[in-house]
């Protein structure tokens, strides 16, 4: 069945004079003769008068919040590539949506967008906007526009939109001009940016290009990665047993960089052996690629409920930084502190223990400190075994081998092994 | 079979994870048949978008990283249309800027679901601290008033839980339900028994193609998606077919089921985890991570002779009136604990009748401890 219009039988609602009707109905006279079919079209606006124009077409339509049209779209398109997309926006759209047309350029999804650029907040009454020539008064600009009008098709065109036309309702061609701008097939490779009349800039077709479409490129990617691994989550089954018949809370404080939080959870899982329950919490650095410096664990025969972390009953400290982190509770600590040499002397009421890790049998490297002195610490302390902690590392083969060292140089280093 | 140790647990060979609440919530959304995803960066909800962008292609979904905030929930309510199901996920300062949007999801009747990652507030606030501060704004986030369904995970098993039922309450009510977290729920790692991640049901999108996309009842009903047949959607006031009408008699019909189809489904919605103890005259109420605090407090407290209850509140919207005033049969005093200036607490006090409401508040950064909801009993 031939569709011989896509528009309803509604008149349109807009002012003697205004282009909108005519570029409306040029995007029909293109729907005809490509005969999509209406249910696989969505028309997608937002608000001003441009914003009524989905209300006039017999099609799928979406009718959003100003400015955002292309944020639904984007949404359809990738959701289901198959159906053609095609969006209105006036020039007040490029204002409050600046971001979406910038981005929706550089994304190339496939979908159809139509500008209606009347250089003025019509709807509202003839407020300045985007493209307001300089000079021109407006009903807010009662002394002439100081701003400089937005070129919108040169922003998208240099942004990488694949095809870019900038006419008037008049063009004759405007029909063809929109066909040529549709993405060619459900995979097709071009979106249009077609703008109305803005005077004194070039006009015609001003950028065409071969760009992959978003929706079906994502798809291509995804493809790749089918099959790896979908998110697992280690599972833990007590296989031994554990004195421990409190709640035990350690810090650990050291430096960015220095394994902390990676060595703080082997402790964590060790426990979790160890048939106690365990929770960890790391500071949280406001530069999250500079990494964690300082985690608290708890350890304890019951679950855990309360998150926060109280004042530490152990503290590791393996650095001068990690030292000011721990500073606020050393002064008043009750329980044992594990430091290196270079803080025998730490300003603090608990009972220092010196691991040196120059007395271990191999070398302990920055990135094994924290696991060697953790280590170390729980084993003293009575907290968990040496094997637990073992098998704990030996489940990550990746890094068992230099773990494993850690464990070693700890225990050496407290005496305990 | 260790006959020395019959009683151990490891002898049922009870498995633990080692995780937090941000995994627990990408697997709860992947588990309830989440398809769709867009998110920008935030701290501290940015894990879930970077699980969600690493875990959806390979499950065959979408996930995008939006340009902005707004462009992402955006993006989450066009592919709901298409039939997708929707997430997202940011924190305090993403929810005003979701605000639009939201009001749009009801406007719509879009099943969404926003996972709120609270950190403390106002304005760019603590990135890297944990708050209870959008308790009201989410409910209230969006002009008009209407309202929307938020959840509150107070475990990371319940942040499976919930998540999962946040979508099945999004389909069900056709709406954007919350799931309210906070940093220190997100992102501290605890030992969560593998028995303890509840699956619930999720039913399936409910779909007619009877060319009329609203219906207007006070009964959510079924969906018209794009692709099989026209659909019209729209964000304005408007009739059943989805044409913008300023007919007082529709309109009315209109915002009265956005109103009725949620509140009048309390019932449905729901969900309080009440520890009663029948001699008590004091019962802490708290929701999110501070209800784990209290349950320690709780354990404390009878440990030493004391006689306390407590609600859980883990539907916070709509407000659980009727179960919270079954639980406070026979009280005299409440204790409503929570993370921010004292927000929920003047819910309570709504309801509350000649009963004595206190308010344990803390807004220093710091997590309520057992210790303080301690001090509220004799």
């Amino acid at each position: 069945m031939t569709v011989e219009t896509y528009r309803n039988e509604s008149a349109y609602p807009f002012c003697p004079g205004c282009g909108h009707g005519s570029i409306l109905d040029a995007l029909d006279e293109a729907l005809v003769s490509q005969q999509i079919d209406p249910a696989k079209l969505v028309i997608v606006s937002d608000i001003g008068c441009s914003g009524l124009s989905d209300q006039y077409f017999g099609t799928s339509a979406f009718h959003g919040l100003h400015g955002r049209s292309l944020t639904y779209a984007t949404g359809i398109k990738l959701a289901r590539p198959d159906l053609h997309v095609v969006v209105i926006m006036g020039d007040g759209g490029t204002g409050i949506g600046g971001a979406h047309l910038l981005n929706a350029a550089r994304r190339n999804i496939g979908l159809t967008l139509l500008i209606f650029n009347n250089m003025n907040y019509g709807m509202t009454g003839g407020q300045h906007s985007t493209t307001t020539p300089a000079g021109a008064i407006t009903s807010t600009t009662p002394a002439g526009n100081l701003e400089h009008p937005l070129d919108i098709c040169s922003t998208v065109g240099v942004n990488g939109a694949a095809y870019v036309y900038r006419g008037t309702n008049f063009d004759k061609d405007l029909p063809e001009r929109i066909v040529e701008g549709m993405p060619n097939n459900t995979f097709g490779k071009r979106s249009l940016i077609a703008a109305q009349e803005e005077l004194g800039l070039a006009s015609g077709v001003l950028y065409r290009r071969e760009v992959d479409e978003y929706a079906s490129a994502y798809r291509a990617a995804a493809e790749r990665l089918r099959g790896s691994t979908p998110l697992r989550v280690r599972t833990l089954v007590p296989e031994s047993t554990s004195p421990l018949d409190r709640a035990v809370n350690i810090m650990v404080a050291g430096s960015a960089g220095g394994k902390v939080r990676s060595a703080a959870r082997m402790i964590a899982e060790a426990a979790i052996r160890s048939d106690l329950y365990a929770a960890q919490r790391d500071d949280y650095p406001i530069t999250v690629k500079t990494g964690h410096s300082v985690s608290q664990i708890v350890l304890s025969p019951r679950a855990i409920d309360f998150l926060g972390m109280d004042r530490p009953d152990v503290i590791v400290v393996l650095s001068e930084e990690g030292r000011r982190k721990a500073s606020r509770y050393l002064p008043e600590m009750k329980g044992p502190v594990f430091v290196v040499p270079e803080f025998a002397d730490l300003n603090t009421s608990g009972t220092v223990s010196v691991f040196d890790p120059r007395s271990a049998p191999e070398r302990v490297g920055k990135s094994e400190l924290a696991l060697a002195m953790l280590s170390g610490a729980v084993v003293h302390e009575g907290l968990l075994d040496a094997d637990v902690l073992r098998k704990a590392v030996s489940a990550y083969p990746a890094f068992a081998e230099k773990n494993l060292v850690a464990i070693e140089a700890g225990l050496s280093m407290a005496g305990v092994n | 079979m260790n006959l020395l140790f019959p009683a151990l647990r490891f002898q049922v060979m009870t498995a633990y994870e080692f995780t937090d609440g941000a995994t627990a919530i990408v697997r709860g959304a992947l588990d309830a048949g989440c398809d769709f995803f867009a998110g920008y960066p935030i701290t501290p909800a940015s894990q879930i978008l970077m699980m969600m962008m690493a875990e959806l292609p390979k499950a065959g979904g979408i996930a995008m990283q939006g340009e902005d905030e707004i462009a992402s929930i955006g993006m989450c309510i066009g592919a709901t249309m298409t039939g997708a199901r929707s997430m997202t996920a940011t924190s305090g300062p993403g929810i005003s800027l979701y605000s639009e949007n939201i009001g749009m999801a009801i406007m719509g009747e879009v099943p969404l679901v926003i996972v709120d990652v609270q950190r403390l507030g106002p304005s760019t606030g603590g990135a890297t601290t944990a708050a209870q501060g959008d308790v009201q704004f989410v409910r209230w986030g969006t002009a008009g008033g209407y309202p929307i369904i938020a959840l509150a995970p107070s475990t990371i098993a319940e942040c499976y839980t919930l998540t999962m039922r946040a979508f099945d309450l999004s389909e069900r009510f056709r709406c954007p339900v919350f799931v309210l977290t906070d940093k220190e729920l997100n992102l501290t790692r605890n030992t969560v028994a593998s028995e303890d991640y509840v699956r619930v049901p999720v039913r399936e999108r409910q779909v007619t193609q009877e060319g009329a996309p609203y219906r207007f009842g006070g009964n959510a009903t079924p969906m018209e998606l794009y692709g099989t047949e026209v659909v019209r959607f729209t964000g304005s006031t408007h009739d059943e077919e989805a044409f913008i009408t300023k007919d007082p008699a529709v309109v009315g019909r209109l915002n009265e089921h956005l109103r009725d189809k949620i509140l009048s489904h309390r019932n449905e919605i729901e969900l309080l985890d009440i520890d009663r103890d029948p001699r008590a005259t004091t019962v802490f109420v708290s929701y999110g991570i501070t209800a784990g605090a209290m349950r320690e407090a709780v354990s404390l407290a009878r440990a030493r002779g004391s006689h306390v209850s407590s609600v859980t509140v883990q539907s916070l919207w709509p407000f659980p009136e009727k179960g919270l005033l079954d639980a406070f049969e026979g009280i005299e005093r409440v204790v409503v604990a929570e993370l921010n200036p004292g927000l929920y607490v003047r819910e309570i006090e709504r309801i509350a009748g000649s009963r004595q409401v206190m308010g344990l508040q803390r807004i220093d950064g710091e997590l309520i401890s057992p210790v303080q909801f301690l001090e509220f009993l004799p």
